[in-house]
């Protein structure tokens, strides 16, 4: 027991100021995406928005899910689903886009 | 009597379990993936239906949706951090604050869709159908996608709600004693419970030659601001899951609600 419980406090238990830091942010970024789509971008906006949305999902998954203080066979399994979901979009588009 | 007593710890791999989950969450995203897939395709296709259908839904109301799910989010960060200072009440309102926030959600939803229904729009509705393709395809993703991710909040709610209940008063562990063997050496005796000072606190009955077996099942309740490991593991992996949740409404968010 003593040995799993060492290993569950590897790191020092997070603040909660850190937490509030990044729910702060989040609200930002929401507020931002939702003032750029009201601005026209034209094309580029879906671009504008799916790099806001990646950012945020970032910011959660580093702190608010604990990625940040994880071994890194946490990483590299997100490495994996980032590397699969490329390929898969970009496969299909390289068809669908020049069909 | 120790010799002959064996003590029953079940064994508990918590670095598994996370790494289980994570597993867990990326067949979520790869879940996910495929249906935002089908939507960029299509969207590709036809661009101007997509905005014209996307005009019809309610910005307002995805936006405060969004902050419902994010502030969820915090709380529930929150809950966890608190199990970890071994703030117990803390970690109790938190995780009650997360849970209404999702019922927030879904009545949020419930609403949107109502309206939605009321101006008859839903998958196969005749008045659908007469729109262009690419409106047809849109309120199919909308409807699809959104009501995926809601039965996952919903999922999530009653995950955080077993929680919650575990921790507010669920004995936390149980070690078990079982004598078997041996017994005779104790036949004719008493068992009795002493605490620190010799003082009988239990005392049970004599045991003779038909006791076979002798089960002791020891229960230890968390006392105020005391954690066990399991509690804030089990926590940590439901917190997962609602955060991952929230991650695909980010997405879910400006591909439906921002895109007039």
């Amino acid at each position: 027991m003593s040995d799993h419980e060492h290993e569950e406090h590897a790191h020092e238990p997070v603040g909660y100021g850190l937490y509030f830091l990044t729910w702060f942010s989040l609200l930002v970024l929401t507020a931002i995406t939702v003032a750029a789509a009201g601005m026209h971008f034209g094309n580029m906006s879906v671009v504008v928005a799916l790099l806001i949305a990646l950012v945020k999902a970032s910011i959660v998954l580093w702190l608010f899910m604990h990625l940040k203080y994880e071994e890194t066979i946490f990483h590299r399994l997100m490495w994996v689903v980032i590397f699969a979901m490329v390929v898969f979009i970009g496969m299909t588009f390289t068809d669908t886009l020049f069909r | 009597m120790s010799n002959h007593s064996i003590a029953l710890t079940a064994h508990k791999d918590y670095r598994g379990s996370k790494l289980g989950i994570w597993l867990f969450l990326i067949t979520e995203i790869t879940l996910f993936g495929g249906m935002f897939l089908l939507y960029s395709i299509y969207r590709s296709e036809y661009p101007q239906d997509f905005h014209h259908a996307a005009a019809e839904l309610n910005t307002l109301v995805g936006t405060v949706n969004t902050l419902i799910l994010l502030t969820s989010s915090l709380t529930m960060a929150l809950s966890i951090a608190a199990t970890h200072h071994g703030n117990r009440k803390l970690a109790l309102i938190m995780l009650a604050i997360t849970v209404l926030c999702g019922a927030g959600f879904m009545v949020n939803k419930y609403f949107e869709w109502g309206a939605k229904f009321h101006h008859h729009i839903y998958p196969g509705s005749e008045y659908l159908l007469a729109h262009p393709k690419g409106e047809v395809l849109f309120f199919g993703l909308y409807f699809t996608m959104t009501g995926i991710h809601g039965i996952h909040v919903l999922v999530g709610m009653v995950l955080l709600t077993v929680m919650f209940i575990r921790i507010l008063g669920q004995p936390n562990s149980k070690v078990a004693f079982v004598a078997g063997h041996g017994l005779g050496e104790i036949e004719g005796c008493r068992m009795a419970f002493v605490d620190a000072s010799d003082r009988v606190v239990w005392k049970g009955d004599e045991v003779d030659g038909s006791v076979q077996r002798i089960d002791v099942k020891t229960k230890f309740w968390p006392v105020k601001q005391r954690f066990k490991v399991a509690d804030f593991n089990q926590l940590e992996n439901s917190g997962l899951y609602w955060h991952i949740v929230d991650i695909i409404w980010i997405f879910l968010f400006p591909l439906f609600y921002l895109i007039t």
